[in-house]
């Protein structure tokens, strides 16, 4: 490759097969993950008679539909199938499969990064739309539909139209109880839930650069948010730390020269961007949504918006019961949630348990670590006892209220503090009314048993 | 999957941005087979888009239509009811693309020529090769992705298509493994 390129740019020239006159280029799979919700790829297979031609290459994992408690026995049966399915599935394929008793079970994408299958400069696939999550690692991750997940299955390729490159630079610092999921939301309410359609983002300057790879995984988490087809971040020093010694990362000899070619995917100097987005990150203040689309974010210190600005406002409104004009602060909340692949790692756990050490919630909630592993730490740590003082329920690793496939929902017209991705209308539950924020305004909003600004909670608590 | 060149329906306006793939298709519908049909479970819990639906095989909406999961589910329940175009300012990404791979054509169209639409009721045609929709003498032009033209015309499949492929895939893997053996996952015994 001559001249300059973007992250993106070098991580793609390495997987193009072929590029056809159309523009349609055939992408090498590094990497395939399924899960439950990949049972019409895998009927699609089986209709044509198909083998899974990289099994090697492709890992399972029930998520979607675990239940968060008593695992042992599972009573409602289309539950009870789906995830048989995919446990079928993979062992008919030859597949890896993190099953419901694996002590590496969780979110996939959780367990990725975790398992060290998730490494600079691949790409990654699963038929869910956060994989944009590992491109935390300077790797091309995204979501594809179940027609694409059965083409991966039968070949370990998938055509692609190349996208655009923008790239969002976060300057500046942030402040105490400001993360990577203000800066998600914050962007994302700036630039539109279409704002990146078309492109993939590189996430970029010393905010970015000063994040945990846990903090990188929640902004990229949520490019799709914003409709990006993926979010990149380049690996650095903080991104081998991570990765070294993981069971699935390379070892030896082969880790010395992943090390040397991964540090190599850093956006020339010279590289140009489609588009260039700067953020000043001492301006972000923690961001609470207010709507049924992720857009729909306002700093914690705002009001509810005039709903005459637009029919989307409106109707917005309407379904979260919320009245113009009034403070955000102070709505009271039913519930919260703690969990989901966006903010459910370790370091999520203990920013809401620095909040809620010592204090109680005034509402009730549920805690749902990332990953079976994730759990255990955080028990080692204690955390789970500081969930539990406080009154809130301490259970299994899954998808859990993210998306209720497993029954976890929120009851018809209730207001749910959330730690995760999406506040559309009916994705935690039919008529569920979810904001979405960080684990640490979450738990601030357990503490007040409405919508509260974490900061001053945080005074005199070490972080 | 079979191509098709033009389609003649009715419209219906589905006048919402940002209708995401949670709304077209609950997630606890999810778990029932395609053979089962997934006509009756499209925007379930949108009983007002209901009257509207009826009878219509062209969607007109809003900005970032099919935005959120990837679930190919919420295409399943659009063609099954008997959609054939969604016609919309903006898609996620993944919806157009599940769309294309099931014979429905995600049709992009300017904001500007979606005011033009917005009071028209009745029969469309939509001529795919010259990328035209005509409805009570007005023509409104639309964009779509050239692969994905030539995708909805022949009805191609994508594994086929690919399988003729198979030396390129060969060899670029073999060279691909060569350059970085770490790219492939190292194994927990190796460690
Ligand atoms: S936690 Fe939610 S967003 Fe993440 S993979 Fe599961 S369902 Fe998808």
């Amino acid at each position: 490759m001559n001249g300059p390129h973007t992250l993106f740019e070098k991580v793609w020239a390495r997987h193009e097969i072929l590029r056809r006159a159309d523009g349609a280029a055939l992408m090498w799979v590094d990497r395939h993950f399924v899960h439950e919700g990949s049972h019409h790829a895998f009927a699609r297979l089986a209709e044509r008679g198909l083998r899974v031609a990289e099994p090697g290459l492709t890992f399972g994992v029930v998520d979607h539909y675990a239940p968060t408690r008593e695992r042992g026995w599972i009573a409602d049966p289309a539950i009870r199938r789906m995830i048989a399915m995919l446990e079928e599935n993979a062992e008919g394929h030859g597949i890896t499969c993190f099953g419901l008793e694996d002590p590496r079970q969780g979110i996939v994408h959780v367990i990725g990064p975790e398992q060290g299958l998730t490494v600079p400069g691949v790409l990654i696939n699963c038929g869910d739309s956060h994989t944009s999550t590992h491109g935390a690692f300077g790797a091309i991750g995204f979501g594809i539909g179940a027609t694409e997940v059965a083409h991966v299955l039968a070949t370990q390729t998938l055509w692609q139209a190349k996208p655009r490159v923008m790239r969002i630079r976060v300057d500046g610092a942030l402040g105490p109880g400001v993360g990577a999921k203000d800066v998600a939301l914050g962007w994302i309410a700036r630039l539109g839930a279409d704002g990146a359609r078309g492109y993939a983002i590189e996430y970029a300057g010393p905010v970015v650069e000063a994040l945990s790879m846990e903090g990188r995984m929640t902004l990229c988490n949520l490019s799709i948010e914003g409709g990006a087809r993926c979010g990149m971040v380049a690996p650095d020093a903080v991104t081998l730390a991570y990765l070294e010694g993981r069971p699935f990362a390379p070892a030896g000899a082969d880790w010395a020269r992943a090390a040397e070619d991964w540090l190599t995917l850093a956006s020339d100097r010279n590289a140009g961007f489609d588009q260039d987005v700067v953020i000043d990150g001492h301006e972000i203040a923690p961001v609470v949504t207010w709507g049924t689309s992720p857009e729909d974010a306002l700093p914690i210190t705002g009001m509810v918006p005039d709903a005459t600005s637009s029919a989307h406002a409106r109707d917005a409104l309407e379904y979260m019961g919320l009245v113009p004009g009034r403070p955000l602060v102070g709505t009271p909340v039913d519930q919260v949630f703690i969990g989901s692949c966006t903010n459910a790692r370790i370091e999520d756990l203990r920013a809401a348990a620095a909040v809620l050490a010592g204090r109680k919630a005034k509402v009730p909630g549920i805690v749902s670590p990332g990953s079976s592993l994730v759990k255990a730490q955080a028990e080692e740590e204690g955390l789970d006892k500081v969930f539990e003082a406080a009154g809130l329920e301490w259970v299994a690793s899954g998808c859990s209220m993210c998306v209720g496939m497993n029954g976890d929902l929120v009851a018809p017209g209730k207001r749910c503090a959330s730690t995760t991705n999406r506040n559309f209308k009916g994705r935690q539950g039919q008529g569920a009314r979810t904001h979405l924020m960080s684990p640490a305004m979450v738990a601030a909003a357990a503490v007040a048993g409405a919508l509260a600004d974490v900061r001053p909670m945080l005074e005199g608590r070490p972080l | 999957m079979s191509g098709w060149r033009r389609h003649t329906g009715r419209i219906a306006h589905l006048a919402m941005e940002n209708v995401d793939t949670d709304q077209l298709i609950p997630a606890r519908f999810m778990s029932a087979p395609r053979s089962a049909g997934y006509g009756s479970f499209l925007l379930h819990d949108v009983p007002e888009a209901a009257p509207q639906l009826t009878g219509a095989s062209i969607l007109v909406a809003g900005r970032n239509f099919g935005c959120g999961s990837s679930r190919e589910a919420a295409v399943y329940a659009l063609v099954d009811f008997g959609i054939r175009a969604v016609v919309a300012p903006s898609f996620g990404d993944i919806f157009a693309a599940n769309a294309v791979n099931n014979g429905l054509l995600p049709a992009r169209i300017d904001t500007d020529f979606l005011e033009r639409l917005a009071d028209a009721k009745g029969t469309a045609e939509i001529d795919l090769e010259a990328c035209e929709i005509q409805v009570e003498g007005r023509t409104v032009p639309f964009f779509l992705d050239p692969a994905w033209q030539q995708k909805l015309i022949n009805g191609w499949d994508d594994i086929d298509l690919t399988d003729q492929h198979q030396p390129a895939i060969r060899s670029f893997r073999k060279a691909y493994r060569d350059q970085a053996p770490w790219a492939w996952p190292g194994r927990e015994e190796d460690a």
